[in-house]
């Protein structure tokens, strides 16, 4: 790993500060992607200021919204007592991702801003448009089992692998933000970006930009929720697809619905159309299944992720099932 | 190097000890300014004052510390503090071997820059027993054949600790998931879950 210099601010403003002093410069939360890649030799930042001090460690009740401070870590999200009543997507999303020590460290900020584990974008004699723009893909004539279906372009065809932010788009997260601009708020689904011509950028934080907490809408989907997660072994592996669903049935009918999937895009991939077709209906198998193909429009897929077109709307159906109670 | 306390860093003084370290070569011949360039003295100069102070508590043990930034927790207890015990495997955050607990929670000490654990109780497998009489999950490890090769067997055992404090030892099926971040070459998982199990029930306390 490359030296650089460390510094631990105690206010927000001071590491605002401190990241505009230096292009190269990144936040430290909990590291645990950060200084993986800088081990890898992906990136080499010459400074680090570490965030750790900052007091964004508080998760509030306040009129409307949960705020969750940037620096609460998975394990304290998932944990929350309030938040296993009243958020329990959230709970089941985190803790289908990394491992009890991983999210003990990694902090809901740093979540939000993990970088793809597409091969590709690891190895440095591959090609990768998001390690070196121009430089090309190698995913996309290589080894592609893992990546995506939906809103690929020909410069990356990598996945977002956060569990969390599947569950944050359901969820219609917002997700607030200081830099030596003035404070703003982005909508979740306005957060990740999908590849296009840029796929180095995997958001839309404005250099300088600290997240500072993330806000979810108290609307109550507490009791006919599920987050299925496909991956090769049981435990502690990345999705092969996932799948978050949020319903509120009365009397059979759903009344609202929430849905997102994981490692099937660039970023969290919301569902607007199936849920558009699902608000009102009665509670079937065969709805479930119409909704299943409808979410499955747009969708491609490149020579090693084909089963992706049978597992995803799969994942989805069995969700959707467990979730509304038609199977235990 | 100490921030300031508005967290802005003395920001030239590696460049300035880089530079000036090769102007004072300069100063003299040029073969000197050669041997500077290759064998990268401005590199080691500044490294030598760009260590941070870090308080620890390791195993109960207060620590005044001096550490380059890049040091991971994991190289600091191992190569520094000679505390060996806690192993390498996959450097990654991927097998748990490097499992230590901080302020009681279990973290992959490979993932962590140890300056950031400043002020932290650490706690490696060598802090688990008391003098010569082990720790009912060393016991258990033991008794239930618990290890092979006996690499990951330090990240289990903390993992195995935490695990039982942290509440998530229920059932077999819960013990497993929660010990999914520690990876057994050998197999020994069955064993594992049937030591933990032991401790949880109250044997062997």
């Amino acid at each position: 790993m490359n030296q650089f210099q460390y510094v631990r601010p105690a206010e927000t403003s001071g590491a605002i500060k401190s990241i505009a002093l230096d292009t190269n410069a990144h936040f430290l939360a909990g590291g645990t992607n950060l200084i993986d890649l800088m081990k890898m030799g992906i990136i080499a930042p010459e400074r680090l200021v570490d965030i750790n001090n900052l007091p964004l460690k508080t998760i509030e009740n306040i009129p409307g919204h949960l705020r969750i401070g940037t620096l609460v870590t998975n394990t304290q999200v998932a944990e929350n007592q309030f938040i296993k009543e009243n958020f329990p997507l959230l709970s089941m999303a985190i803790n289908a991702g990394a491992s009890p020590q991983l999210r003990n460290m990694a902090t809901t900020g740093g979540n939000l801003l993990q970088r793809t584990r597409c091969p590709y974008f690891f190895d440095t004699t591959m090609p990768c448009n998001k390690r070196v723009p121009g430089s090309g893909c190698g995913a996309l004539e290589g080894y592609n089992r893992m990546h995506a279906i939906f809103g690929a372009s020909d410069k990356c065809i990598a996945v977002n692998p956060s569990d969390m932010n599947v569950a944050l788009t359901a969820l219609n997260a917002l997700v607030h933000v200081s830099g030596p601009k003035a404070a703003r708020t982005i909508p979740f689904a306005d957060f990740h970006r999908l590849p296009g011509d840029h796929p180095e950028l995997d958001t839309t934080l404005q250099k300088g930009e600290l997240i500072t907490s993330v806000d979810i809408p108290t609307v109550p989907f507490t009791k006919n929720v599920y987050y299925l997660k496909v991956r090769d072994r049981s435990s502690y592996a990345f999705a092969l697809v996932s799948a978050a669903v949020a319903l509120n049935i009365e009397n059979n009918t759903i009344q609202d619905v929430r849905l997102a999937m994981g490692g099937v895009a660039h970023k969290p991939w919301r569902l607007i159309a199936t849920e558009t077709f699902l608000k009102g209906k009665t509670v079937s198998e065969e709805t479930f299944k119409q909704a299943a193909q409808i979410a499955m429009e747009g969708a491609k897929a490149y020579e090693h992720n084909k089963f992706k077109l049978k597992l995803a709307p799969n994942a989805l159906l069995q969700a959707l099932k467990t979730a509304s109670g038609l199977k235990a | 190097m100490p921030p300031d306390s508005d967290g802005v860093p003395n920001k030239t003084r590696r460049d300035f000890l880089k530079k000036s370290s090769f102007l004072t070569a300069a100063a003299f011949v040029p073969v000197t300014v050669v041997n500077a360039a290759v064998n990268q003295w401005d590199e080691k100069l500044a490294s030598v004052f760009e260590k941070t102070s870090l308080h620890l508590e390791v195993n109960g043990l207060a620590l005044n510390l001096s550490v380059e930034p890049r040091t991971t927790l994991l190289d600091l207890l191992r190569e520094q503090l000679n505390l060996t015990g806690t192993k390498k495997g996959c450097d990654r955050g991927q097998c748990g071997a490097c499992t230590v607990h901080a302020d009681g929670m279990r973290i992959n000490s490979c993932l962590s820059l140890a300056v950031t654990n400043e002020g932290k109780k650490i706690t490696t497998i060598e802090g688990l027993s008391k003098g010569q009489e082990l720790h009912p999950m060393q016991e258990a490890f033991i008794k239930h054949d618990g290890f092979q090769c006996g690499y990951c067997t330090p990240g289990q055992i903390m993992s195995a600790v935490a695990l039982i404090k942290e509440g998530h030892a229920g059932s077999e099926m819960e013990i497993r998931e929660y010990m999914s971040g520690n990876i057994c070459r050998c197999g020994a998982y069955p064993n594992i879950v049937n030591a933990i199990q032991e401790v949880k029930t109250g044997g062997l306390s």
